[in-house]
């Protein structure tokens, strides 16, 4: 028997994946409990999903390859905040902003600005400073 | 002011004998960000014996940036009057299907600061951006028809390799040296220069400092109108002096500038471009810009020029300027000077007090740029090339004065 687990998983939808009853199939197939947090499924638009989902480890498992048969993109880092590595600019106006110093430049030589996930505690500061749209709230 | 260049010492190489150096593929090349430690090993005359070319480079928001675009001709022909890509307004007074279009434009209907602050998502720097980057772009445009030019409407996609020419024309960049922004009101404001905190909570600069092309070369002695340029990795070239250019000014015993100084106009064809230096850029409250990467090279034509690009962020100071009221109604107060290795350390002190400090300047990205360039001449693929014409030496700049009555 596998451990029983929760796992926080963040779903974004496009159009054509609202109609599908993902949530019974969860259920159902792989024996899940499911909290839904925050959703919109609006039809005809862009849809998202907060969720934890509680089971078995292999049954999650299962139930992430189930998801990825359609077309959604599964994020489970548990952050509705996500820094775009191929756009930033590492200009590091950000910096200052971040309170917990989740975004930084760990190398004075290079000044390459980094973002460590962990520390990141979602104040978005950083959505509202940065001039490229490298830090992106999901929600 | 720019003190008379006196007679180099040492050896001196010329223009013709660096580019041989460069096409046989043996041509010595550092980057400013590496060559200062090199200079300080070696000795500054045997260095300038040995290195051919320093490489310099810059990459941040340059408002004064656009590209003019040919679209060709459709069948029946227009002369378009008004014209949107994407929904951006592009100037039109040009000839038939010849457009302008600004980096700092909005997008139609836009509501920016109506909403305060105005977020400014998209406008002229993103076409330009999208354009480099290969995207399907719609133009929109309206005529009022003429006998030769008879269709008055036309709605169309294209992406820049349907274009006869894309070529960008920035009228002013590589800012010789910069303000650093500062907020000395209790309400946070929302400038080009970033978001600037309340009681000087935070300051933001925008320099490459010891890397940026004219801070390596303070009294333009290689860098003028016609010298070849990496922009965006494009090949182009200097066709002007940048606007606003102002090489009269306090300066410091290094001969470089205290404050904004000497600009570039640059050129170059965006076909050739890399999408990786070319960002539209979006400033709260403030508008739509365009961030461009900038490489150019400095021949290491005597010891004098050499040591000039061996500066270091440490003696380059730039002045501390107040947002809130002293820019904005042009006191001119400057609250203090500090240095870029000060303001590096993400820490600098006005006042007595400490202000912490972000960048709107990339050094990273200037690096990269300093290194490609490096290659690019190592392999013989960039030459140097002598002026045209030099930069206007002793240059101040002018206010705009209002007048109740024509003088």
């Amino acid at each position: 028997m596998s451990e029983t687990v929760t796992r926080k998983l963040m779903l974004f939808f496009p159009t054509c994946e609202c109609e599908k009853p993902i949530i019974y199939h969860l259920v159902k197939d792989y024996d899940l409990v499911v909290n839904v947090f925050r959703a919109k499924v609006t039809p005809k638009e862009e849809g998202y999903l907060v969720l934890d989902v509680t089971g078995q480890d292999t049954n999650i498992t299962l139930a992430l390859d189930y998801l990825r048969t359609f077309n959604i993109t599964i994020n489970d880092s548990g952050k509705g905040l996500t820094w775009d590595e191929t756009r930033c600019c590492h200009c590091g106006h950000c910096v200052p902003f971040c309170p917990t110093g989740a975004l930084s430049i760990p190398d004075p030589a290079t000044r390459e600005v980094t973002f460590d996930s962990d520390a990141c505690i979602e104040c978005l500061a950083c959505v509202r400073v940065c001039p490229y749209n490298a830090c992106v709230s999901t929600f | 002011m720019i003190p008379p260049v006196v007679q180099a010492r040492g050896a001196v190489k010329t223009y013709e004998q660096i580019n041989r150096k460069i096409e046989s593929g043996t041509a010595v090349v550092m980057t400013a960000d590496e060559i200062m430690d090199y200079v300080d090993r070696k000795g500054l005359d045997a260095a300038a014996a040995e290195v051919d070319v320093v490489t310099t480079a810059t990459f941040g928001p340059m408002c004064s940036s656009g590209c003019t675009l040919n679209f060709g001709h459709s069948q029946p022909k227009i002369r378009m009057t008004e014209a949107w890509i994407n929904d951006v307004p592009a100037y039109t007074g040009l000839a038939a299907v010849d457009v302008f279009l600004g980096a700092t434009q909005l997008r139609h209907a836009d509501p920016a600061n109506m909403d305060y602050p105005g977020e400014f998502r998209y406008g002229g720097g993103h076409v330009i951006e999208d354009l480099v980057a290969g995207k399907t772009l719609q133009l929109f445009a309206l005529s009022y028809g003429t006998d030769e030019y008879p269709r008055r409407e036309i709605r169309t996609y294209f992406t820049i390799d349907d274009l006869n020419q894309a070529i960008m024309v920035n009228p002013r960049n590589c800012y010789q040296n910069y303000n650093v922004a500062i907020n000395d009101s209790d309400t946070t404001r929302h400038t080009y220069m970033g978001q600037l905190e309340p009681n000087r909570r935070n300051a933001n600069y925008c320099s490459a400092g010891q890397l940026s092309p004219l801070l390596n070369d303070p009294l333009y002695e290689t860098i003028g109108i016609g010298t070849r340029i990496w922009l965006a990795g494009a090949q182009g070239h200097i066709y002007a002096e940048g606007t606003q250019h102002a090489g009269h000014c306090e300066r410091s015993g290094n001969d470089v500038p205290m404050e904004g100084a000497g600009t570039l106009g640059l050129t170059a064809d965006m076909k050739e471009m890399n999408a990786a230096f070319i960002r539209g850029a979006s400033f709260r409250g403030y508008g739509v810009s365009l961030a461009v990467g900038v490489g150019i090279p400095i021949p290491i034509l005597n010891a004098d020029i050499l040591k000039r690009t061996c500066v270091r962020d440490a003696e380059i100071m730039a002045p501390v300027v107040d947002y809130s009221h002293d820019y904005p109604e042009k006191t001119g107060r400057v609250l203090a000077h500090v240095s870029y290795a000060q303001l590096r350390s993400g820490e600098i002190e006005v006042e007595g007090k400490p202000v912490r400090v972000g960048s709107l300047s990339s050094y990273h990205k200037a690096l990269e740029i300093a290194t490609l360039l490096a290659d690019e001449i190592r392999r013989g693929e960039f030459r140097v090339s002598e002026p045209l014409r030099k930069l206007p030496a002793n240059r101040s700049m002018r206010p705009l004065t209002i007048r109740p009555e024509p003088s």
